[in-house]
């Protein structure tokens, strides 16, 4: 497992090139099959592009990303490929044009080396929901790696990539970051562009790089964040070079640490292993006070109505008139749309359109989805308050470590609650990201995140650097 | 406000979707403990609360109106289940009771 920064001076100093860095992780990934991280690989396609990348490194007009080796969540568009979203309804779904996202990953010269295995439609916190199979965890493959970004913690954490592009709608990325021991950055609403990537909960849908470290996902950042004509909610705030404010020292940083999540769902050996982090940097310098998030409590309950609402809506497109899964047969034009969703959709996907459905129908609208708007500011003016006082926040990432498979599947709501601490940064539209923070005594990597102000990600990069590099 | 199995049937058909009894039966007890669980937002007074729709600062975006190249037709349509010609094709619509 290569960093990218070690791959940048091998290529430097010519103990490899892109293309024989792409063969290895071409060879992890076929190591690696039973793990089901990945659900398409494009093997030429990465070695032609390989080659172009060492060809413009010996020429000296190489991007940025030369050198790095992606792989993309498959709920993102790769012009040409197919683009499942973990679905039977997409499946042969061949996206005819590039995400904007991946068209700027690609400009920088990464290279992209397949597509990996999700939860369907992003929905799901363990990566068991994919229609192509459950994504194992490495080292215990009888739990779960997390979700809905699964595919992609593994990609990382097994060496199949450098990075990983994923999503995050409601802890997406970050709590599979935390279960498989890797970085997963959450930046701010609007940071990135979603041209290109398929509808969640539009108003949530954040993408985000998974990364062995931080400075790898400031990396990534740096060439996807920006304003983009063809997603209008793409944010015009100016970029930073987020490497940038890297390789700091913590003095006089103002930490705050949400007592509401240091409850007693949260498993004990966490809340010791965060509180170690905290100690360091107290020790280094920074300021650090317990501040309050009152609302935290209904974080929960709020995302679920609002992000099912967005979804019942985003997935109605889903009706077999125009791609997708059509089934044979069908005599009417009803019939057609309600078989084709039927048979395409999996269980969770469907539990989430029928709850949004519900709480979007007449006579609900005001007790539910309206209710649910409204509580929404409260949680936002929750952290606006907090972050008056301090300049980020520090919370486990999940309440518990990797659980097995099966555990949760029949109990929505107790999945759902494994979302507790990653929730609230969609709702109040802030940046997050998890790290790894040793490991549980079954040797379970326990995840720390740091939440940011809007637009702040340096802040948060810049802690989860110090952490990283001084132990 | 408990679901009935009623509301289940209701509401599929609204998302156009459709269940056996069995999946039924257990959508109603899943709703059911799901919406349990939500009501605790009824503890809060939103009274005088706005509802937040978008948590960024966001007015309308213009643009220059210029003509700019977008999917062929023939891209467009590669997707298609079932197509003739320059279009979709679906099966027949005039004459369905309620679309």
């Amino acid at each position: 497992m290569k960093s990218f920064d070690a791959i940048k001076s091998e290529l430097a100093s010519g103990a490899s090139t892109c293309e024989s860095l792409t063969r290895e992780y071409l060879e992890a990934i076929d190591r690696a099959k039973h793990l089901n991280a990945f659900l398409s690989v494009f093997a030429e396609e990465a070695h032609g592009q390989a080659r172009a990348v060492d060809r413009k490194i010996r020429e000296g007009t190489a991007g940025p990303l030369a050198g790095m080796v992606v792989s993309i969540k498959d709920v993102m568009c790769v012009k040409g490929h197919r683009v499942t979203c973990g679905s039977k309804i997409l499946e042969e779904f061949v996206a005819p044009y590039d995400a904007t996202a991946v068209a700027r990953l690609r400009k920088a010269d990464a290279v992209i080396i397949g597509k990996t295995n999700m939860d369907e439609f992003a929905m799901g916190s363990s990566t068991e929901n994919s229609a192509f199979g459950r994504v194992k965890l490495p080292g215990d493959e009888s739990r779960v790696p997390g979700g809905s970004s699964g595919g992609s913690a593994v990609a990382v954490k097994a060496g199949m990539s450098t990075v990983s592009l994923g999503t995050d709608t409601g802890g997406s990325v970050r709590q599979p970051a935390s279960f498989t021991g890797v970085v997963g950055l959450k930046p701010t609403y609007g940071r990135v562009s979603r041209y290109g990537l398929v509808a969640f909960a539009s108003s949530f849908d954040q993408i985000g790089p998974l990364s062995l470290t931080a400075r790898d996902s400031a990396a990534v950042l740096n060439v996807i964040a920006g304003h983009d004509d063809r997603d209008s909610t793409s944010a015009t705030v100016p970029v930073p070079d987020f490497t940038a404010g890297l390789n700091k020292d913590v003095k006089g940083l103002r930490i705050g640490v949400p007592k509401e999540y240091f409850d007693d769902a949260l498993q004990e050996e966490i809340r010791g292993a965060v509180q170690k982090k905290i100690d360091l940097l107290r020790n280094h310098g920074a300021v650090i006070s317990e501040v309050t998030l009152p609302h935290t409590a209904y974080t929960i309950a709020t995302y679920y109505i609002l992000a099912t609402a967005e979804a019942s809506s985003n997935l109605a497109r889903y009706d077999g008139a125009r791609y997708g899964y059509r089934v044979k047969g069908a005599k009417s034009l009803t019939e057609m749309y309600t078989r084709s969703r039927s048979e395409g959709f999996g269980g969770e996907v469907k539990r989430r359109i029928m709850l949004g459905t519900y709480v979007l129908s007449a006579g609900y609208y005001d007790a539910y989805y309206r209710k649910g708007q409204k509580v929404r500011r409260l949680i936002k003016e929750d952290f606006d308050n907090a972050f008056l006082r301090v300049d980020c926040l520090i919370t486990p990432t999940s309440p518990s470590t990797a659980f097995k498979a099966g555990e949760k599947m029949d109990d929505p709501l107790q999945m759902y609650l494994s979302d507790v601490y990653t929730t609230s940064a969609n709702l109040a539209g802030i940046p997050g990201i998890s790290i790894p923070c040793g490991t549980d005594r079954q040797g379970l990597p326990i995840g720390l995140q740091i939440l940011g102000k809007q637009f702040d990600e340096e802040t948060i990069l810049r802690a989860a650097d110090f952490l990283e590099t001084s132990g | 406000m408990a679901v009935t199995v009623n509301d289940v049937e209701h509401i599929a058909a609204l998302a156009k979707l459709e269940f056996s009894n069995e999946e039924k039966e257990k959508f109603t007890h899943q709703l059911n403990q799901i919406l349990n669980y939500v009501e605790k937002l009824k503890e809060l007074d939103t009274e005088n609360v706005e509802p937040l729709s978008h948590v960024i600062e966001l007015s309308n975006r213009f643009r220059e109106d210029k003509a700019e190249s977008g999917l062929t037709p023939e891209e467009a349509l590669q997707n298609a289940p079932s197509r003739t010609e320059k279009f979709f094709k679906v099966p027949k619509v005039i004459g369905e009771k309620g679309s």
